[in-house]
């Protein structure tokens, strides 16, 4: 098997690849927005510290 | 265990055992509802509805396929192994219908009795093989 | 004595320590992420490459490495959830409602995944991207349980009271967990019956069902990732004012 068959899918690329595309970007922001949003807060926090006690 | 929190797990077990309950006794008397078609021996005993679109789901009886005229309409036979239904049907069919497949039709019956169909789908099996094995479990059905 | 012996209960409660359970996740994040990457690469390599085509779907039947795990894992969330939404509910463990409410976004993502894949399937194979039968729909209520989860949580300013909310209406969605399950054996529907979990003869073809496992595996892993991520998040959220956060802040600088 060449890697442009693998990549046909015996005529069904759109459908297997759609599939694993977007499985792929869902279950990637599922890890990546908390680590984002958690160092965002963390600055913020830190931030807050700063202005209270100089 | 204390005996608020014992309260709260009984509570909880009992608020979901009652829903449970509910929505079974709900879904048992919405059952045929809830079949998505009827079968072949259904439509042969009279309780499809006549005149409106329903379901017919069947098995494609092998050698029933005929392609008369334009090549585009398509007659064949649906069973379920016990009554035979026949099918007429004009468009595109899934890449799955062959001889022996089970599919699902939506249309309504004519006066002749024939299901004209204006939808087919393939309905798969939970089976998954490759090829070859696919062959050589033929051979030996058809070698006994 | 009832259900749970006290020795249990009291093992909960030093475990949900905030301070402790967030250092316990620092830790362990790396490992599960190395496990959970060498299980991908494995079930993918198998999946997409190993594996021989179907003797009737040819290679279209590989979106099932996705869609079927994605499916189950549908379902194991919500029970996750669901437990830990009931734990909070009885034990008022502050941490069990964080970890349903933190399940709950991965679950929607799972269902989503797994309904947009079987779409892209059932297109090729039945010749339609969605029919309303009895294991679509009740797999559609389901994601839109869990949405309901995250909306009714955000909407409610307390977050105390929310988890309270959220966990008695994840309680009430477990019935639609065994519908979603026995739909195709209660009901003609259009989907097929199950594959795997059925007792009888095997079904899968031994080459396609190892990458299918290591795949369903993989999946928990990233549950467990995923989950603990939010969870992080919506701890710090929580305890924003308790003293482990500031020395926390202290330490980063």
């Amino acid at each position: 098997m060449n890697l442009q068959e693998f990549f046909a899918m015996g005529g069904y690329a759109f459908y297997v690849w759609t599939s694993y595309g977007i499985c792929f970007v869902v279950l990637l922001a599922n890890i990546v927005l908390p680590i984002l949003q958690r160092k965002q807060f963390l600055r913020q926090l830190a931030l807050k510290q700063k202005r209270q006690n100089p | 265990m204390k005996p608020i929190r014992r309260q709260r797990l009984i509570l909880i077990i009992l608020m979901v055992v009652g829903i449970g309950t509910a929505v079974g006794f709900a879904l048992k008397s919405f059952n045929e509802n809830l079949m998505y078609f009827f079968s072949t021996t259904d439509v042969m005993a009279g309780k499809a509805p006549k005149d409106a679109l329903f379901r017919l789901g069947g098995m494609v009886v092998k050698g029933s396929v005929q392609r008369p005229g334009d090549g585009l309409t398509v007659h064949f036979k649906l069973t379920d192994f016990s009554k035979e239904v026949a099918v007429e049907y004009t468009g595109i069919l899934p890449d799955l219908f062959r001889e022996g497949q089970g599919i699902v039709a939506n249309g309504k019956l004519d006066e002749r009795g024939v299901f004209v169909a204006q939808e087919v789908l393939a309905k798969h099996d939970e089976n998954y093989m490759p090829p070859e094995v696919k062959a050589s479990l033929k051979k030996q059905v058809e070698g006994k | 004595m009832f259900l749970i012996p006290d020795s249990v209960g009291r093992f909960f409660h030093r475990m949900a320590s905030p301070p402790h359970f967030y250092a316990f996740t620092e830790k362990l994040l790396p490992w599960l992420t190395g496990i959970f990457l060498i299980l991908l690469a494995c079930g993918l390599y198998g999946g997409l490459y190993l594996a021989p085509p179907d003797y009737q779907q040819g290679d279209s039947y590989r979106i099932i490495y996705i869609h079927v795990p994605s499916a189950w894992m549908s379902l194991f969330i919500y029970m996750m959830m669901a437990v830990a939404g009931a734990i909070g509910l009885i034990w008022r463990i502050k941490l069990a409602e964080i970890v349903a409410i933190s399940s709950a976004s991965v679950g929607a993502s799972f269902t989503f995944i797994a309904l947009v894949t079987g779409s892209l399937w059932g297109k090729p194979m039945w010749g339609t991207w969605w029919v309303w039968d009895a294991r679509l729909t009740s797999e559609l209520i389901l994601l839109f349980l869990y949405l309901g989860v995250i909306g009714l949580y955000n909407a409610i300013d307390d977050k105390r009271t929310a988890s309270k909310a959220v966990a008695i209406l994840a309680l009430v969605g477990v019935v639609n967990i065994p519908i979603i399950h026995y739909s195709v054996e209660w009901w003609n529907t259009l989907h097929q019956g199950p594959t795997v979990t059925k007792m009888d003869k095997p079904s899968i073809h031994v080459s396609m069902l190892v990458p299918l496992l290591l795949m369903a595996l993989a999946f928990k892993f990233y549950y467990v990732i995923a989950m603990l991520q939010r969870a992080k998040l919506e701890l710090l959220q929580r305890e924003r004012t308790a003293n482990w956060v500031k020395k926390l802040i202290e330490e980063q600088k």
